[in-house]
């Protein structure tokens, strides 16, 4: 079987995109996807912010406006941030850690399957009667009453499927992390990236699990007669708010250490310094990701759970901070007395200390339990999380866009525009987001759709609506780059940056289907740097060339997850259409049909010869 | 060692679940999705003990179990777990037909022990306890049915492993799917333990 790439058609491509097992497409993929749905979710934020751009706004009203919000958290948070992470622990992982492949890649692929049609289903809603309404976090009190129209439906099937992908995704990377490593790369050599990755990966493994439970019990509750939520009979909207939040805040670290992870990486190569305290950074992610799991209920401060419960769970959320200001001190330090080179990564690597700290500062202002009572549910919270998630999870996806794009796709993104691209997000980012502290801190509520004039809020909401046209503005001329860079950007050397240090800046860009035509032997911290540093080009090799296993392609996962979302649809509807239950019973039937094929044909893979990547090599050399 | 190698009884390796990459990978990956599921059956219990007394003046959990039927059930499933063990014995022994025995009855066992568990639930909603009764009817019958569909899977996967497999006998790619299929029985086998013990002892007791 031949692997060399010729010029193929469009039906080609997309048929290889639809079958493909390979962990570097399927990076592509979900980069596609998840910046869709990255713009999708940031016209819903402009939307609202002309809707609050002056008092008594008619542009949005009412339900619509609430629809567009909940959409819009929902959105960038599932369907765009963590796809977006996970596109890069995609490309980048398996390479970091010098393996041919991941240990599950069928599952890879199915997994980013699984999210892709969770989130088309539930965008599928705003033109099916109505998008859910109940905020990103649905509290059943709010979703139970939502019974207009079928939008909460498409958030509890829709969050399921794609959860669903997400836990295989998590899986997959945590035996790959395991199992795969090139020899030589014990743990306390692996780069802060793919550290992250794992730990993020075990933290999804154990948070989806209760999100899944209560997505569950909602949707017995709103579709097949449950009492779960329901009062009325005996039941209690308490434990959607504990199952949401056992799951909601260890997300916020699924989605804030790998962003860690990719500013370590990006320091320490535009510092061209080996990262500082790269132990106590690895201890300091364990240690978060540890304590992410004690701190839920600080999001219920003024639920009533007593003052015994807030002050543990206060006391537990200040504890966060101690190793969050460990890294942020080893990222100064890794900067200190280091040859910096100002690149676009580096920029939004050092416009995300200062940024993400203050963040982290309201976050502790947040976690006094007694003063959360002045702060709930006002402008300040908003302010607040979008510091942390925009100013850490929003500036990493940028800055490692421009870090890793010339290592996926072979070219370099336009520099100039990169910046551009930095300045107007940055100053919109802060343009949009300071001044809600001070709104919130006034006592303007979130959530709400409109305001009255004459409250000291018209100025501070008119300077937060310009804000967010500057981050807009910054993304068009992003995507005018990648347009740009696609069709004209020059080619890259595999190390393209000059200063790679991991192992996968050693290898051709984008890398051959098989990354390693032998398989490196690591012999420290940033191996590629160790062995650059000793005047070498190449990696040392742990083996002889020899024929490469690789997984067959496989339109199944394809299958097995557009059965989910057919079966969703059958089961929003089974109370209203007749044809509800039997489409949701054929859409299970897909769904188990495929993975009964999957168990009972055989798949052993096939292999590359010798010869054939010795001939790819040289191409690789003189591209 | 790599999967299609044709084996004897003499060249079998003694841990052939992990005697492949694959192999390896799927031993690992599968008890991961083990430590996932453990989270879900415990997001799932903490909720029924949360709302195990909110009857709705439906029937309580003192009026509707029974201990001979459970108990049964329970013996039912133990039973097949130890026979599973069994079956594994044999495949680590490259005794492919004894295997195939004991995974026969094992899924016999596990079928016996369904067929209880829907005659159970038949009773019950017969007695007024259906899942729309109360916030505690429906915590019982998504802990106990969450319970039951694992066991209805596990039983197909059983089954499918055992026909597709018939007539080839074991190698190092077939090895390591029955393996993990008897360790997803065993998972099933311990959420029943704690299954029959917070939901029916602690509901019969009170």
């Amino acid at each position: 079987m031949s692997t060399i790439a010729r010029k193929k058609g469009v039906g080609a491509v997309l048929w290889d995109y639809l079958t493909t097992v390979d962990h570097k497409k399927i990076a592509h993929l979900y980069l596609i996807a998840g910046g869709f749905f990255f713009l999708l979710g940031g016209l819903e934020a402009l939307l609202i912010r002309i809707q609050l751009v002056k008092p008594n706004n008619d542009f949005l009203v009412g339900g619509l406006y609430n629809e567009v919000l909940t959409m819009h958290g929902t959105t960038m948070i599932f369907l765009a941030a963590m796809p977006l992470l996970f596109a890069f622990m995609n490309a980048v992982v398996p390479l970091q850690i010098g393996a041919r492949d991941v240990a599950f890649p069928f599952l890879n692929a199915l997994g980013f399957w699984m999210f892709f049609f969770g989130g088309l289903f539930l965008n599928c809603s705003w033109f099916l009667g109505g998008a859910p309404d109940a905020g990103w976090t649905s509290y059943a009190s709010l979703a139970l009453d939502s019974k207009a129209h079928h939008g909460i439906d498409f958030y509890t099937l829709g969050l399921q499927i794609s959860g669903f992908g997400t836990i295989m995704g998590a899986i997959n990377f945590l035996v790959t992390i395991i199992n795969m490593r090139a020899p030589g790369m014990t743990f306390m050599r692996m780069p802060m990236f793919t550290w992250a990755t794992f730990v993020t990966s075990a933290l999804i493994l154990f948070a989806f699990p209760p999100l899944t439970v209560g997505l569950i019990f909602m949707m017995m509750d709103r579709l097949f007669g449950g009492n779960f939520f329901n009062p009325a009979a005996g039941g209690n909207t308490i434990i959607w708010e504990h199952l949401f939040w056992v799951f909601g805040h260890p997300e916020v670290y699924i989605l804030i250490l790998p962003s860690f992870g990719i500013f370590s990486e990006i320091f320490a190569t535009f510092s061209r310094k080996r990262l500082f305290g790269y132990s106590s950074m690895v201890f300091a992610t364990v240690l978060i990701a540890f304590f992410g799991f004690m701190v839920w209920a600080h999001h219920m401060f003024t639920v009533g759970m007593g003052p015994i419960a807030n002050a543990i769970f206060a006391v537990a959320t200040m504890a966060i901070a101690v190793p969050t200001g460990v890294k942020i001190f080893n990222w100064l330090f890794t900067m200190w007395g280091g040859s910096i080179k100002f690149t676009t990564p580096m920029y939004y690597a050092v416009a995300f200390i200062p940024s993400f700290v203050m963040g982290g500062v309201t976050g502790v202002m947040l976690s006094a339990a007694a003063a959360d009572y002045q702060y709930h549910d006002s402008y300040f919270v908003v302010a607040h999380f979008h510091y942390v998630i925009v100013g850490g999870v929003v500036f990493a996806l940028l800055a490692g866009t421009h870090y890793w794009w010339p290592k996926m796709f072979g070219r370099m993104l336009n520099e100039t525009l990169g910046k551009i691209t930095f300045w107007l997000f940055f100053i919109g980012f802060h343009l949009t987001f300071f001044i809600q502290h001070f709104l919130g801190l006034t006592g303007m509520p979130r959530r709400v759709f409109t305001y009255l004039p004459n409250q000291g809020w018209e100025t501070g909401n008119f300077v937060s609506t310009v804000g967010a046209f500057f981050m807009a503005i910054a993304t068009v001329i992003l995507l005018i780059n990648i347009v740009i860079t696609t069709v004209k950007g020059e080619k890259v050397p595999g190390d393209a940056w000059g200063d790679g240090r991991t192992l996968e800046w050693a290898i051709a860009s984008p890398p051959p289907v098989y990354n390693f035509a032998q398989t490196p032997l690591v012999r420290g911290l940033d191996a590629f740097w160790l062995e650059k540093m000793e005047g070498k080009k190449e990696l040392t090799p742990a083996e002889p060339l020899g024929d490469i296993h690789m997984p067959n392609s496989s339109f199944l996962p394809f299958i097995i997850s557009f059965g989910l979302f057919v079966a969703a649809f059958g089961f929003t509807y089974h109370n209203d259409a007749g044809w509800g239950l039997p489409v949701g019973i054929l859409g299970l039937l897909i769904t188990f049909g495929s993975m009964f094929l999957r168990s009972v044909i055989d798949d052993h893979g096939f292999h590359i010869h010798k010869e054939e990547v010795l001939e790819l090599e040289k191409k690789g050399a003189n591209a | 060692m790599h999967a299609e190698e044709k084996l004897t009884a003499e060249t079998f390796p003694a841990a052939p679940e992990r005697a492949t990459l694959e192999g390896k990978n799927k031993f690992l990956g599968f008890w991961l999705f083990l430590g996932g599921e453990t989270v879900l059956f415990a997001s799932l219990f903490a909720t029924y003990l949360a709302l195990k007394d909110k009857t709705n003046g439906g029937p309580s959990a003192e009026e509707l179990f029974q201990m001979p039927i459970v108990f049964m059930a329970t013996m039912l499933l133990l039973t097949s777990s130890l026979t599973s063990v069994y079956a594994i014995y044999h495949m680590k022994n490259f005794d492919f037909k004894k295997m195939q025995l004991w995974f026969g009855i094992t899924v016999l066992l596990g079928a016996g022990f369904l067929a209880l568990e829907i005659y159970e639930f038949y009773e019950y909603v017969h007695e007024g306890h259906k899942f729309t009764t109360s916030a505690f009817s429906s915590a019982f019958y998504t802990l106990v049915g969450t319970h039951g569909s694992h066991v209805a899977f596990g039983l197909l996967w059983i089954l499918t492993l055992m026909i597709r497999n018939a007539k080839r006998g074991l190698n190092l790619y077939n090895a390591p799917k029955f393996y993990v299929a008897s360790l997803y029985w065993h998972f099933i086998d311990v959420v029943w333990v704690f299954i029959f013990t917070v939901v029916y002892l602690m509901g019969m007791v009170g």
